[in-house]
């Protein structure tokens, strides 16, 4: 059957329009943290979830790096069987009221959707957030039938993961759901890598969904251990003295890239993973009942045009900004951070700088950022990546001020646990060279996965890649399938 | 997990203090050179200290802090048997130290207290270690007693002249290159001044001099880079790269003021603080 063939359902039936996803409106929202998405209610996630045609060869799910059984899930939810729905989500995906929310979903599962040639694919991120929401929820409140139950734990069976994002916690989830026990060790005080000190508030809201999805991991008999530093508080050798079976390392992508022109460690430039994480690890935006200070510029620019440009350009206008512009090199439509986030951005009153480079930034005598000089930038021909490369217009340069400058270029490899481990073979970019297929490191029985062996990448890919080795670590300790 | 504090000694009262806590995890690694990160309580911001001491046997290190701010003034308020609710190490890279003959290690202030585990090492590694401390007055110069328990010669030097040398640590610093040649290494940790001082006084001598700065941090671990510092025209990170590099050739001015970005919001948050515990609530 081919995929025109199946786009038309059964007895001509027209497909209804996407359910929309309600937002705090752009000027109540700009004032404040809470989440901009509102999620659906229950009639609109029925609504939705029965506009899936229920391919007998579903596409979608092969476009999800955890293989969620897409179509399974939104069956049930359809028919009103919300744990159904959740436990289907569940089987594979550690995560879902994470991936629900920060998912490039257009350009996986939804990419994927038959419907998606009439630009309407079904809105399976907001469905999965539907279900993990709900019920999470109705857990918290005692209202659920039967709980998932966890299996026992074997004490012997014990791996490590070191880092806690989203990597991490999907090894912990797919391992201890298969009785192995399993410890994860974070460096900084809070769990959940860049779900926390990364993503803000509005997008990924820290206390109703990232602490829940931990919690539901801690009743799986996963262990928590903060402020322990792979590389420096213990080593991986360390970890297998102490009889660990397997280590995973999710450890991250650190170190920030900056943009080597002058004046670029002036007070005032930031770079994003610094802002950010002043912001959501640090509640700055509480402060000063929290204590970690961050500046509130009046005249920001933030530099790159991912998804880590945007967050930093809405926090920079939640915390009080005139005017808040995105300096990117290319045009509107080589930008590569979420279509949504693009447009919730703008719709805020971020303002986009296109075909623009920086090239020095100015300080007063006191060594404060005052301005940044741009040059006018043209897309020339393909580059390597197949992108039109930008290249300057001679002599076509112009003077912005600013006083907050972030800097969301990406990162490089984080050296402290590869020094430490001088054993570990790494890539010529200096990540983490795995097996493909398990994840495996160049030292037996320790894996790695997510932006330390990608660079900087999305949570779900960094899902997939934990998935993989959890697969594969369940395997040799425990045998079979 | 929250580290208890088993030991307090007011230094300087209201000033400056030395913990002892029972962190055995990081007193099992901690090299001299290395610092910690803490933080105080649930709302609190992470702040860098640099382990004075560590004894592996007991499973303790000791951090010696000046109060000047709210996170700090926090920390003061704690005492034996309390427990500080994060503590993250041991970090950055260890001192490098090896038997080179005769090492001269310079502390001020606070500093001196860094600069004695640095000075310790070096004397386990069989240098000849020279100390040399300064202090505004004789009441607020520290590790005088420790440092003197191991090192051959301590120089002291006062602002006022109440101990030792009346002037700056510089002045004792020059007399002894000036008259001893075998000095193959100049450690300083200190105010930046100091540190600035230090390695414009060597420079001339050609000896290697190794400071140790105290940048603003977020994390400590090489992810946010609020720690950057200008070395030799290359940026690096304070808390990856270093905290020690060859002062000469950090860019100390860019230095001092990276380290004054947040003063006024440092202020804000000390009054707050100041305004919350008068009014009876913390």
């Amino acid at each position: 059957m081919t995929a025109t063939a199946e786009r038309k359902p059964a007895g001509g039936r027209k497909i209804a329009p996407r359910v929309d996803m309600p937002c705090q409106p752009a000027g109540e929202r700009i004032r404040n943290f809470e989440e901009v998405a509102l999620g659906y209610t229950q009639q609109m996630a029925t609504e939705e979830a029965l506009r899936c045609l229920q391919c007998k060869n579903p596409k979608c799910v092969k476009g999800c790096p955890v293989e969620v059984p897409i179509r399974d899930f939104i069956g049930q939810l359809a028919k009103g069987d919300l744990e159904g729905a959740y436990r289907t989500i569940k089987s594979t995906n550690s995560l879902p009221g994470v991936c629900g929310r920060v998912c490039p979903q257009e350009n996986q599962c939804e990419g994927a959707c038959v419907l998606n040639a009439k630009g309407q694919p079904v809105a399976i991120g907001r469905l999965e957030r539907y279900v993990a929401d709900t019920y999470m929820a109705l857990d918290a409140c005692d209202h659920l039938a039967a709980r998932l139950t966890c299996p026992a734990v074997d004490p012997e069976l014990r791996v490590a993961c070191i880092g806690s994002g989203p990597a991490s916690l999907t090894v912990a989830g797919y391992l201890s759901a298969r009785g192995i026990k399993v410890t994860v060790f974070e460096a900084l005080h809070e769990v959940g890598g860049v779900l926390v000190y990364g993503i803000p508030e509005f997008r990924l809201p820290k206390s109703a969904i990232v602490e829940k999805e931990v919690q539901a991991l801690r009743t799986q008999e996963v262990d928590f251990v903060t402020n322990w530093v792979g590389g420096r508080t213990f080593s991986i050798d360390d970890l297998f003295a102490e009889g660990y079976r397997a280590v995973f390392i999710g450890v991250g992508a650190g170190l920030p890239r900056f943009l080597g022109v002058p004046g670029e460690n002036l007070t005032g430039v930031f770079s994003a993973n610094e802002y950010l994480t002043r912001v959501n690890l640090g509640r700055a935006y509480a402060f000063p009942d929290y204590d970690t200070p961050v500046y509130q510029g009046r005249n920001v620019t933030v530099y790159g045009g991912g998804n880590v440009a945007m967050d930093a350009a809405r926090t920079a206008l939640r915390l009080g900004a005139e005017s808040v512009r995105i300096v990117y090199r290319r045009t509107r439509d080589e930008l590569p951070a979420r279509h949504e986030e693009l447009e919730h951005a703008e719709e805020e009153g971020v303002i986009l700088e296109l075909l623009a480079n920086p090239v020095a930034f100015h300080g007063d005598e006191m060594g404060r950022l005052t301005g940044v000089t741009l040059q006018r930038m043209q897309l020339g021909e393909p580059d390597a990546s197949g992108r039109r490369s930008p290249v300057p217009v001679e002599g076509d340069t112009y003077e912005l001020p600013t006083d907050l400058a972030v800097i969301a270029v990406g990162t490089r490899p984080n050296p402290i646990l590869l020094e430490a481990t001088p054993q570990l073979k790494l890539s010529r970019r200096g990540y983490i060279e795995v097996a493909e297929e398990t994840g495996e490191t160049s030292i037996p029985n320790v894996f790695a996965g997510g932006d330390i062996v990608t660079g900087a990448a999305t949570v779900i890919l960094a899902m997939g890649a934990g998935r993989r080795a959890a697969k594969e670590i369940r395997r040799r300790l425990k045998g079979g399938e | 997990m929250p580290c208890k504090i088993l030991e307090k000694e007011r230094l300087i009262p209201g000033q400056t203090s030395k913990l002892v806590i029972d962190a055995p995890h990081i007193a099992k690694k901690a090299l001299p050179g290395n610092f910690v990160i803490l933080r105080v309580c649930e709302k609190g911001e992470r702040i860098p200290l640099t382990i004075a001491d560590a004894d592996p046997e007991r499973g303790t290190i000791t951090i010696v802090y000046l109060v000047m701010g709210k996170s700090t003034a926090l920390l003061e308020t704690l005492d034996a048997g309390d427990s500080i609710l994060d503590l993250c190490g041991p970090l950055g890279k260890a001192t490098h130290i090896e038997k080179a003959g005769t090492v001269i290690c310079v502390g001020g202030g606070t500093g001196i207290a860094a600069m004695h585990h640095i000075a310790k090492g070096h004397h386990k590694a069989g240098n000849h270690v020279v100390a040399v401390i300064g202090a505004r007055s004789k009441d607020l110069l520290l590790f005088y007693d420790e440092l003197s328990s191991f090192c051959p010669e301590v120089l002291v030097s006062t602002d006022d002249g109440s101990f030792g040398h009346k002037g700056l640590v510089t002045d004792l610093l020059r007399q002894r290159l000036e008259t001893d040649k075998t000095v193959s290494e100049v450690v300083a940790v200190g105010p930046v001044p100091m540190m600035a001082a230090v390695a414009k006084t060597t420079e001339p001598f050609g000896v290697k001099t190794t400071v140790s700065l105290n940048s603003i941090m977020v994390d400590g671990i090489g992810m946010c880079g609020a720690c950057r510092v200008s070395v030799g025209g290359e940026t690096r990170f304070a808390c990856v790269d270093g905290p020690e590099f060859d002062g000469h050739k950090v860019d100390f001015n860019e230095l001092r003021q990276r380290l004054a970005a947040f003063k006024p919001q440092e202020k804000a948050s000390y009054d707050h603080h100041c305004k919350c515990t008068c009014a009876g609530e913390k």
